[in-house]
């Protein structure tokens, strides 16, 4: 039993205060994880670039990773076909028929670099190096016409790229429902 | 899904429909009904021993045609899409687990349980790493609760009515019963940090599909899932450990979970920014629509069956809510201007599906069905039409709208807009 739930316990006595940690007595199997095994699995990146790895990239790298182990699915230049069209569509979301990419409709940058790494390609999730997922992000900006084809995103600079769609979305938690 | 899939998937319904109507009871009886076994005649199995004992049960092979429904997935692949159950075959409010929906963002890992771990770390005192064994000691809770895609019903958005059965156009929600470890104890043991507000879920499947979970809910009613209906999960609901979120959108109830990371804020990953938003009129989208609004859905009788002549039917269906427990659910069978109280089938659960029945006498005129659910929280099912004034129709996600069946006098069920 964690010290706080016996906190709790001894307080449940005399008072509901604690009523949602009611005293469960657990077993406490969890075995201490070390940096090196955390490091190893988390691949996540947030928004302020938390958890970019070492490495850079340009659009200029990412055409030709693009064009040999993301073209076939997404197409020349992100246009899309087979898979989702990852370029253009920008000024389309308050339309009839919106076009949602990368460029027009994704609030972040740094979720390109998270879901590529993590995800892509599909049939070969996380084989890429981290130079080839900054060059990847970069190209794929670029063509979105955010960043330059020169432009180098490094840990430091990809979270400081700014989508165009960033301002237009409404968090509905902690607000119940909509 | 953009409109032009969306009519490709819809022809290739067309020719399912028929055979998984079969299946329903509510298609004419054919050449069968000659042959019955009917008295005097005893029938053919009195007359010999039946089949041994089997080590795990199957429906009987005259039940076949009650299986899921692929609606497509992405091409290229598999196992990057989602699978639909077939609810206007369905009774009662469990879905048997092999009928349970499924979507997966790429495929269906095969995880060995020996070698599965959990790790939690982040923001937290103790960075612990849990073996499924291990989580197989731990206090356990069980709880009756549906799961909905967010993207259930999605092809309502569109201007035409989809031409779809129920299990087709609201078939990717289902009801089990869950059990497993409550987050909240795990996250004692690791002792949260100050400040961290949020926990990065991550799956162990080919697309590690992740999702930001707000600590207030964790620590409320999160499960770590490891038994649905009685046995282990099914691979494709998870195994060997899956997040359980009861009443909010089924995506963040990550499958396979083999990752929990205490942060301060969300991580904003594809599938809380890219996905799982909602587009409106007027080009904003809504982020972070967690609880799945109040919702029903008429499936005895519904669209593809046929009456048989004009008398007495029993009308059924299932409600549902993320916001709490169903209250009353109203059936008309004049589109809308006259309700009736349907009777709710106890009991009636929290965040569960629940079964509605009424009895319907049906003149042999032309009627239209509908179902209105109001939950506890003051939520009401609303009109189609009110819905899409509100919220347009290029969202993906979160449709809850009344569904409307007209019944012709020739006894044909059909989805209709009305």
């Amino acid at each position: 039993m964690s010290m706080r739930s016996l906190a709790c316990g001894l307080v449940l006595v005399a008072t509901v205060g604690c009523a949602r940690a009611a005293v469960v007595e657990t077993p406490n199997l969890g075995r201490p994880a070390t940096p090196a095994q955390i490091a190893g699995w988390d691949i996540s990146v947030g928004p302020d670039g938390a958890g970019l790895p070492p490495g850079s990239g340009t659009a200029v790298k990412g055409a030709a990773v693009y064009e040999q182990k993301c073209q076939a699915c997404h197409g020349a230049k992100g246009a899309g076909q087979p898979n989702d069209r990852l370029v253009g569509g920008q000024g389309t979301l308050a339309g009839a028929t919106p076009v949602r990419t990368i460029g027009s409709y994704w609030p972040y940058s740094s979720t390109v670099f998270d879901y590529v790494r993590r995800a892509m390609p599909y049939i070969q999730p996380q084989s890429l190096t981290n130079d080839e997922v900054y060059a990847l992000a970069a190209y794929l900006l670029n063509l979105n016409g955010i960043i330059g084809e020169n432009d180098e995103l490094d840990a430091r600079t990809l979270p400081k790229v700014k989508m165009p769609n960033q301002d237009n979305f409404i968090r509905m938690y902690p607000a119940r429902g909509r | 899904m953009d409109k032009r899939v969306a009519s490709v998937s819809r022809r290739r319904f067309l020719g399912r429909a028929a055979s998984l109507l079969a299946a329903t009871g509510l298609l004419a009886r054919g050449a069968d009904e000659v042959a019955a076994a009917e008295p005097p005649e005893v029938p053919p199995w009195m007359k010999a021993p039946g089949a041994g004992f089997s080590p795990y049960g199957a429906p009987s092979k005259y039940e076949s045609k009650v299986t899921r429904t692929l609606m497509r997935s992405q091409p290229g692949t598999t196992g990057s899409g989602a699978i639909r159950t077939p609810l206007e075959a369905l009774e009662g409010t469990i879905t048997p687990s092999g009928l349970h929906f499924e979507r997966s963002h790429s495929g269906v890992p095969e995880i060995d349980p020996d070698q599965h771990r959990l790790l939690i770390h982040g923001m937290v005192k103790r960075p612990l790493i849990f073996t499924i064994d291990a989580l197989l000691r731990y206090p356990m809770v069980s709880r009756v609760h549906f799961l909905e895609c967010s993207g259930n019903s999605q092809l309502m958005y569109q201007p035409a009515p989809p031409n779809l059965t129920a299990g087709q156009t609201h078939g990717l929600v289902s009801c089990s019963d869950w059990t497993g470890v409550p987050l909240r104890l795990l996250l004692e043991e690791a002792g949260v940090d100050r400040g961290g507000e949020w926990i990065l879920a991550e799956g162990a499947d080919a697309a590690a599909m992740s999702r930001s979970i707000p600590m207030a809910k964790a620590i409320d009613d999160a499960i770590l899932a490891l038994f649905q209906n009685g046995e282990r999960l099914r691979p494709e609901n998870g195994y060997p450990l899956r997040l359980f979120l009861p009443g909010w959108e089924g995506n963040m109830s990550v499958k396979w979970l083999r990752r929990l990371k205490v942060v301060a804020a969300p991580i904003m990953t594809k599938d809380e920014t890219s996905r799982y938003t909602d587009l409106q009129a007027d080009g904003k989208s809504l982020m972070f629509t967690y609880p799945m609004e109040v919702k029903s859905v008429i499936t005895q009788p519904s669209h593809g069956m046929t009456l048989k002549g004009a008398g007495l039917y029993q009308m059924s269906g299932i409600a549902w809510s993320g916001n709490g427990t169903i209250k009353k659910v109203e059936l008309s069978t004049d589109g809308g201007a006259t309700w009736r109280d349907a009777a709710l089938t106890t009991p009636v659960l929290p965040r569960a599906l629940t079964r509605f029945r009424l009895p319907w006498r049906w003149d042999g005129g032309a009627a239209i069905l509908k179902s209105r659910a109001t939950d506890d929280a003051g939520g009401v099912q609303p009109e189609r039409a009110r819905f899409i004034a509100e919220h347009g129709s290029n969202a993906v996600f979160h449709y809850n709208a009344i569904a409307a069946w007209s019944v012709a006098p020739n006894g044909e069920v059909k989805h209709v807009y009305a």
